[in-house]
C-alpha cells in the first residue's frame, strides 16, 4: 500500500505518541523556563511515574488475566493516572530537593547541575532496574473493541482515543494554567525576569518547586499512557525522554506551546518517516528533522521564551 | 521612621560596595540619593528590598529589622521597587505586568489599575501590548505603575529619567511628585540631579560607598560641591541636559566606568 492509503492512519499513530511526547517535553520546558537548566532526569520522572501508574492499575485488575472493560477499564485509567501523577510529583519534588536544591544554594556553576542530573538519574534507573526487575513489565489491553470509529480510513481504537484524549485534556489544562491563573503568573515572571519577579513579591524557590512537581505530575501521568500502548521497563525513560527534549528544543526551549506543537510534530515526522522509509529509521529521521529545524531556526519554531506564547 | 539604614556595609564577593551607609525616609517624604556612577545607589536601593543582604549593619523598616525578612515579602509590608532599566516584563502585556505588581494581594487590583491607567493615560491605550515592544517612556511609566498597583507606602525609584527624553522626563517627574502629594515616601535615586533636588525635601551624597553629604534639597542645591560635581555648574549656566546619556552628569573621576577619552 501506498503512502497515501497509509497516511491518515500514520497520522492517527504519530499524533497519539506525539502528544505523549508533548506531555513529557512539558516538564523540560517549564523547568528550563524558569531555571535555564536542562533537566535530564526528567526522564526518569517520566519512568517512575509510569511504573506508579502501571501497578496500581495491576493491582486492581482481576487475577484472572481479564480486563473489566467499558467503564471498569476507564475508571482503571483513573486510578493508573492517578497513581502515575502522584509518583512522578514526588519523583520530581524528591529530584529537586535532593540533585538542585543544594546546588543552587551553594550557586554552583552550570556544569554541577548537568552532572548532579545524570547522578540521579543513573541512580534512579539502577534502582528501579533492582527493585523492579529487568524486564519488561506490561499492562493488558484495556479496552476489548478495537476500532471505534474510523477517520478518513484510519482506525481509531479506544486505547488511541483515550490516551489522545487524556494528553490533549493535560496540555490543554497546562496551557490554561500558565496563562490563566495566578500560579502560571509566578510562573511566566520568574521565568522573564526572577529578581523583578522577587520585587512583585513572588517567592521564586516555591515556583521553582511547584514547577518541578507540576513536570513531574505530567511526566508521570504520560508515563502510565506510555505504559498503557508500549510497557514500563527500568530502562524506558531514556529514548521517550531524549525524544520530548527533543520535542521541546524543536518548539523552542522554555516556549509551552512550543513544547505542545514540537511534541505532536515529532511524533508525526516519527510515524511518516518510520513508514517512507523502514521502521527502524524512525529514531534517525526523527533527530535528523530536528537537527535540520535548528539549523534554520535556532532558537526553535516558536523561539524561546516562557510565555511568549501563553 | 518609616525607614533606616544603619551603617549598612555590602560587599560584592571580595569587592565592597557599600562601606557603612546610613540614611533615613520618614512618612511621606521624597529623599533623593545622588552619587556618580558606582557610588553604590542602586546597591543601596537593592539591599533595602532584600535583594543584597549586608555584610554588617541594619536595614529598618517601621522600626523592625529586616534582615531575617525575605525579599518577596518586602513588598505586601509596603515597599515597592523600581529597578534600574525599568525591568517590565517583555513578554507581558501591559495589563499582565500592571496586574504582577498587585500579585501578592489581589483585592484591590480591578480599582488600582483604573488609577494607575488615569495617572498613565498612555499605558491605557497600549493595554494589550507586550512590555517588550513599549518606548522606553512607556516602560517607565509601566514599572513605576507597575509599582502602585501594591499600594505601597515607600517606592524605590532607581533611575526613572535615565535615557529618556526631557519632555517624558517631565513627566516622570511630575508623577513622582503626584504620588507623593497622596502620602507615599519616595527614596529616589537619579543622575539628574537637578530635577530630583527640585522635588525632594532631602538628599544624600553617595560617593564610593559611603555618605559624604547629607542635607535638605535646599542646602544641597546650594552646596558648592554638589553644584560643581552633580549639577554640571562649570559646564555654564544652561540646565543639564537629560537627553544625554547618564555619565555626561557625572564627575569624571569615579569608578571603572570613566570613560577612556
Amino acid at each position: 500500500m501506498g503512502f497515501l492509503d497509509q497516511f491518515w492512519q500514520l497520522s492517527v499513530d504519530g499524533l497519539m505518541v506525539g502528544s505523549l511526547y508533548a506531555v513529557i517535553a512539558l516538564g523540560y520546558t517549564l523547568v528550563y523556563g524558569v531555571l535555564q537548566l536542562i533537566n535530564f532526569a526528567h526522564s526518569e520522572v517520566f519512568m517512575l511515574g509510569s511504573f506508579g501508574g502501571l501497578f496500581a492499575a495491576r493491582a486492581l485488575l482481576p487475577g484472572d488475566g481479564s480486563v473489566p472493560g467499558g467503564a471498569g477499564s476507564i475508571a482503571l485509567v483513573a486510578v493508573g493516572l492517578g497513581a502515575g501523577a502522584a509518583c512522578g510529583g514526588l519523583a520530581a519534588f524528591t529530584l529537586e530537593r535532593v540533585a538542585y536544591r543544594p546546588l543552587r544554594r551553594r550557586a554552583a556553576p552550570r556544569l554541577a547541575y548537568l552532572i548532579s542530573a545524570i547522578g540521579a538519574s543513573l541512580f534512579a534507573v539502577n534502582l528501579a532496574g533492582k527493585e523492579f526487575g529487568r524486564q519488561n513489565v506490561d499492562l493488558p489491553d484495556l479496552f476489548h473493541n478495537g476500532t471505534v470509529f474510523r477517520l478518513f480510513g484510519a482506525a481509531v481504537s479506544t486505547q488511541t482515543l483515550v490516551i489522545f484524549a487524556v494528553a490533549v485534556a493535560m496540555l490543554v489544562g497546562l496551557d490554561r494554567l500558565v496563562a490563566g491563573t495566578r500560579l502560571g503568573q509566578g510562573i511566566r515572571a520568574v521565568a522573564q525576569d526572577a529578581d523583578t519577579a522577587v520585587l512583585m513579591g513572588v517567592n521564586v524557590e516555591r515556583i521553582i518547586i511547584v514547577t518541578f512537581v507540576v513536570g513531574g505530575l505530567l511526566a508521570g501521568a504520560g508515563g502510565f499512557l506510555y505504559a498503557m500502548t508500549f510497557n514500563a521497563s527500568y530502562s524506558m525513560g531514556f529514548v521517550p525522554g531524549v525524544k520530548a527534549f527533543t520535542a521541546a528544543v524543536l518548539g523552542g526551549i522554555g516556549n509551552v506551546r512550543g513544547a505542545m506543537l514540537g511534541g505532536l510534530l515529532l511524533g508525526l515526522v516519527e510515524s511518516y518517516g518510520g513508514y517512507l522509509f523502514q521502521a527502524s529509521y524512525k529514531d534517525v529521521i526523527a533527530f535528523g528533522v530536528l537537527v535540520a529545524i535548528l539549523m534554520i531556526r535556532p532558537s526553535g519554531l516558536l523561539g524561546e521564551r516562557l510565555g511568549r506564547a501563553a | 521612621m518609616l525607614l533606616t539604614l544603619t551603617d549598612v556595609e555590602v560587599a560584592y564577593g571580595a569587592v565592597t560596595a557599600l562601606r557603612g551607609v546610613s540614611l533615613e525616609v520618614a512618612e511621606g517624604e521624597i529623599v533623593t540619593l545622588l552619587g556618580a556612577n558606582g557610588a553604590g545607589k542602586t546597591t543601596t536601593l537593592r539591599t533595602i528590598s532584600g535583594l543584597l543582604r549586608p555584610r554588617a549593619g541594619e536595614v529598618r523598616l517601621d522600626g523592625c529589622s529586616l534582615s531575617t525578612i525575605p525579599a518577596h515579602d518586602l513588598v505586601a509590608r509596603g515597599v515597592s521597587h523600581v529597578p534600574e532599566g525599568r525591568r517590565v516584563f517583555p513578554s507581558m502585556s501591559v495589563r499582565e505586568n500592571l496586574l504582577m505588581g498587585a500579585y501578592r494581594d489581589r483585592r484591590h487590583a480591578r480599582a488600582d489599575l483604573d488609577r494607575v491607567l488615569a495617572l498613565f493615560p498612555r499605558l491605557g491605550e497600549r493595554i494589550g501590548q507586550a512590555g517588550g515592544t513599549l518606548s522606553g517612556g512607556e516602560q517607565q511609566m509601566l514599572a513605576i505603575g507597575r509599582a502602585l498597583m501594591s499600594r505601597p507606602r515607600l517606592v524605590l525609584l532607581d533611575e526613572p529619567s535615565m535615557g529618556l527624553a526631557p519632555m517624558i522626563v517631565r513627566t516622570i517627574f511630575e508623577v513622582i511628585a503626584e504620588i507623593n502629594r497622596n502620602g507615599v515616601a519616595v527614596l529616589l535615586v537619579e543622575q539628574n540631579a537637578t530635577s530630583a533636588l527640585r522635588i525632594a525635601r532631602r538628599g544624600y551624597v553617595l560617593e564610593t560607598g559611603r555618605v559624604v553629604l547629607a542635607d535638605t534639597a535646599a542646602g544641597l542645591l546650594a552646596d558648592d560641591r554638589v553644584r560643581q560635581a552633580y549639577l554640571g555648574e562649570d559646564v555654564t549656566t544652561a540646565p543639564p541636559d537629560t537627553t544625554a546619556p547618564p555619565d555626561t552628569t557625572a564627575p569624571p573621576d569615579t569608578t571603572t566606568h570613566a570613560p577612556s577619552s
